[in-house]
């Protein structure tokens, strides 16, 4: 598909040759994920996060399709039906755990995904639009993830579902009828319930369509690698299958063994006590914070106390916190380096290390109390995080000395040997 | 006509006329887009509160066994609404505020009916994410101001349900409500 010395598809039996020709699916898996998609030989273990995270979303949507057929989306018996799950449905409770916990292990393998991306500039031309199409699957999992937090009808559920939806009523004129608009009444109830319901069932087959983009985008111009150089020759390069799919696998495997002791030892450890009682719209809970993976964020939305540029407190948290993701739009534009790797960029790798700190202590403040010394060290990271990417980046990419870049991949990986490298004399 | 229609043989169609067939693709197309706009009109309303729930909106509460510096929270539009009996001294704190100074600029006199000073009748959602301030229940904190106090991100109201401190850009909101009785307010 990509490069001239890619595998061709070949099918050997009849029927295969018959499918071949009405509908050529074998030859589409053969050449996106078989022996017909060449991979640089040199991928390290950060590039078997993907695959990690289709397996991800593979898990979410089985155990959420059975999740569904027991599950009763009406603010009368929501709850109770989440508890008939756990008690009385043969393996409901693995089945929801599974899915509980899935949504922890899908950001968790996410996160590495993007930041690996960072790192190595897997954003950089020609894979901008694979990077922007990964954005917009983020943003898809974000909104497919609270409103699965929402249904549940526990008391984090209600007021997670006030907060987030009551962001939208900091928009000037707008915001308040937007509001009831999406929540359907004054405040969360049966309607917006029954609405998250049903988008929470569509949004994951939205992201399977936009990942089938996101990996269709990638194989025009093939897979980044960790040096960052592109692919010279045949050398450079093996089968994804059976090489990658068998390293995938061998990741995949790990992933599991930690899913499952999560899963089976401390199913509640990333869940809120607090969503165990039922929603009660009369009563806040003393403490109300997002699931985990959204703490980065919520820092940010915290961070703004005080009226900024005639700019409400209020709409420049939400601003800031929508611009936090939007900024990775620009990504691709806002660093210049010609470079794509940081193992070759002295001063970026620092920076991208600061970074990583950096959400690390917003996301530490984002699930703490809203008190000091809490609100005053987010506002810090916040400023930060923005300066990494708007004034950072474009400033190191201009004046920053990179280190030689090798020849080529198999020069990166065997050296100059000639002997060992034969096989780099390109046709 | 001239010519074969569907054809558009240029040379038949030279210059700016407009052809029949020109003016059947802008008003096919044009029907169809209004056609396809007033399709969204349904898809998009139905999103909006339906019949019911704009039903519930108004309730009665009453308020006779509420004793001055005491609260209870009624329930309007499944939203909790505070009722409040406030102090002489309550009430002296809220007017001794200079009002230029506060964010959401309002008198105790402008969020409560004349005669009825002491009754301060607010939503009991805070304006800035909306969750349930502290303060109407037996026991609650009150908050540096004495009102109510937002255990989500630390707003704080003053005796007259007004922002003082924390995230939050306006006062309380005070919902349209008149007393039926001495003993009786209907809000909504």
């Amino acid at each position: 598909m990509s490069f001239p010395w890619a595998n061709h598809y070949n099918p050997q039996h009849p029927f295969m040759k018959w499918m071949d020709e009405k509908l050529p699916v074998p030859r589409l898996v053969y050449n996106a994920v078989g022996s017909g998609y060449p991979v640089p030989r040199n991928l390290n273990y950060w590039w078997n996060f993907g695959f990690m995270a289709l397996a991800c979303l593979g898990i979410q949507i089985v155990t959420g399709v059975i999740l569904a057929m027991h599950y009763a989306a009406n603010g009368l018996v929501a709850f109770d039906s989440v508890e008939h799950i756990m008690r009385d449905v043969n393996w409901g409770w693995m089945l929801r755990y599974a899915h509980a916990n899935g949504a922890s292990a899908f950001f968790v393998v996410i996160y590495i995904h993007i930041f690996r991306g960072f790192f190595f500039g897997s954003y950089k031309a020609p894979r901008e639009m694979v990077w922007l199409l990964g954005v917009v699957i983020f943003l898809l999992m974000m909104a497919t993830a609270f409103m699965g937090y929402v249904l549940p009808w526990g008391q984090m559920s209600f007021w997670g579902a006030k907060v987030i939806t009551g962001l939208f009523s900091a928009i000037p004129l707008v915001g308040e009828p937007l509001q009831q608009w999406l929540l359907g009444g004054f405040a969360p109830d049966n309607a917006a319930l029954n609405r998250f319901f049903s988008l929470h069932y569509l949004l994951p087959f939205v992201i399977v369509g936009v990942v089938v983009l996101h990996i269709w985008a990638l194989h025009i111009p093939g897979s980044s690698n960790p040096t960052g150089v592109e692919v010279k020759s045949e050398s450079d390069t093996v089968p994804f299958y059976p090489y990658f799919i068998a390293k995938d696998g061998w990741t995949l495997g790990a992933f599991l063994f930690i899913y499952c002791a999560v899963l089976f030892f401390a199913p509640n450890m990333l869940g809120h006590p607090d969503n165990y009682i039922p929603a009660n719209p009369m009563s806040t809970p003393a403490h109300i914070v997002p699931e985990w993976y959204f703490w980065p964020f919520y820092a940010i939305l915290r961070a703004f106390t005080a009226d900024f540029f005639f700019i409400p407190a209020k709409l420049m948290g939400v601003l800031a916190m929508f611009s936090a993701i939007l900024v990775w739009f620009f990504l691709p534009w806002l660093d210049r380096s010609p470079v794509r790797s940081g193992w070759y960029r002295p001063m970026f790798k620092w920076f991208f290390a600061v970074l990583c700190i950096d959400v690390l202590v917003l996301g530490y403040c984002g699930g703490s109390p809203a008190a000091e010394p809490f609100v005053m060290i987010s506002q810090i990271a916040s400023v930060y995080y923005f300066m990494h990417f708007l004034i950072i980046l474009p400033i190191i990419s201009s004046i920053e000395q990179p280190l030689p870049l090798p020849f080529s991949i198999t020069e990166a990986v065997l050296g100059k040997d000639e002997t060992a490298a034969s096989g780099a004399v390109a046709a | 006509m001239a010519h074969d229609a569907g054809t558009g043989i240029p040379e038949l169609t030279a210059g700016d006329e407009v052809r029949r067939r020109d003016f059947i693709n802008i008003a096919a197309v044009g029907a169809a887009s209004v056609g396809g706009l007033a399709v969204l009109i349904p898809l998009i309303s139905q999103m909006s509160p339906s019949a019911d729930v704009l039903a519930e909106s108004s309730t009665e509460i009453d308020i006779s066994q509420i004793k001055p510096g005491q609260a209870i929270k009624g329930v309007f539009r499944k939203q909790p609404v505070f009722l409040r009996n406030l102090t002489p001294k309550e009430i002296a704190e809220a007017n001794a505020v200079s009002v230029a100074s506060l964010r959401d600029p309002q008198t105790l006199a402008e969020r409560t009916k004349p005669g009825k000073e002491n009754w301060l009748i607010t939503m009991g959602v805070c304006t800035h994410l909306g969750c349930v301030p502290l303060g109407a229940g037996e026991g609650e904190v009150k908050g540096e101001f004495g009102g109510y106090f937002c255990p989500c991100h630390g707003s704080s109201y003053d005796t007259a349900a007004r922002i003082r401190k924390g995230p939050a850009p306006k006062n309380l909101e005070v919902p349209e409500y008149t007393f039926t009785s001495d003993t009786v307010v209907k809000i909504g």
